[in-house]
């Protein structure tokens, strides 16, 4: 199964990506923003980054790119996608998942190991876990606060898909820090699992994420 | 025609702003009191046409597609033909 690993100018997560999507049987391939026509792929990880520096907001330039379109046809075509990050801000710039990610309540850059609650396992994403089973993955981003203008709507068609667990380090609105689409296939989420796919990183809880691709 | 155009851009009201409370609190520790600070973006740019009800539609395109997140955020927009602005 080829999954397409999207790259802006300004992405950095990308190689760490493909080398998760290794770890779990697949194979990446590597996605220039210019590419609009994306049918090959059985799966889209949009990594984390700075696209376009982040100006304006982070995503939004992104949000404009031909990419985004060939995104746009593979979710009609029910393939899943995961937005790490930078590629969170992206899927909410765009739409495809409510909410937006916004700067952090106090506004540094958090870059740490948090402790999340799987909200939902419905996703393809997150179908290795339990229900409310806890996970650890890491953190690292300056707007990474959850803001909605209809959480119940959320609530009634279970699009939660992780909550920070003990503390919420952003401000996030019910402490929210990963959504998906009505479907489930499109996620958006902003601790990196791609940094914990191997027990000598400290937790290999993020490899699930890319295994549910398959 | 060259219209002059400016796109002010805040967040909506009651929208947490931490950008804004740490300037206040940075203020505060300079000796200063102040309270509800807010923080807007300034975006300038000029355009060539001829009606300026039509530059204005076209700016109000670029807000929702792209200079602004309408989830979080509010805009005015100014539209200026060159010759009447201020000073000229």
């Amino acid at each position: 199964m080829k999954i397409g690993v999207i790259r802006f100018p300004g992405t950095n997560c990308d190689r760490d990506v493909a080398q998760a999507i290794e770890l779990a049987g697949l194979e990446p391939e590597y996605i220039w923003w210019s590419e609009e026509k994306l049918s090959d792929y059985d799966g889209i990880v949009i990594p984390g980054g700075f696209s376009y520096g982040d100006y304006l907001r982070a995503g939004a330039m992104a949000s404009i790119t031909p990419v985004i379109e060939g995104i746009k046809e593979l979710v009609k075509e029910e393939k899943p996608v995961l937005g790490i990050c930078n590629g969170a801000q992206i899927l909410g710039e765009i739409g495809l998942v409510p909410g937006i990610f916004i700067t952090n309540e106090n506004p540094k850059f958090n870059c740490e190991w948090v402790d999340l609650k799987v909200a939902t396992n419905r996703t393809p994403f997150t179908k290795a876990f339990k229900k409310d089973q806890s996970i650890a993955l890491p953190i690292a981003h300056a707007e990474g606060r959850f803001y909605t203008e209809d959480i119940d709507l959320l609530k009634d068609q279970d699009q939660i898909v992780l909550q920070f667990e003990g503390k919420n380090p952003n401000g996030s609105m019910e402490a929210i820090t990963s959504v998906c689409d009505e479907s489930g296939l499109v996620c958006a989420m902003m601790p990196h699992p791609e940094r914990a796919c191997e027990e000598i990183f400290g937790s290999d809880d993020g490899l699930n994420f890319f295994k549910g691709f398959l | 025609m060259l219209f002059d155009i400016e796109v002010k851009i805040s967040l909506k009201s009651g929208m947490l702003n931490p950008e804004a409370s740490t300037i206040e609190r940075s203020l505060d520790l300079l000796g200063y009191t102040v309270q509800n600070v807010k923080t807007d973006e300034i975006i300038k740019f000029q355009m060539e046409g001829e009606d300026r009800e039509v530059i204005r539609e076209n700016v109000v395109d670029m807000c929702e597609r792209l200079l602004c997140n309408p989830v979080i955020h509010d805009y005015k927009i100014n539209v200026i033909p060159q010759n009447m602005a201020c000073g000229k």
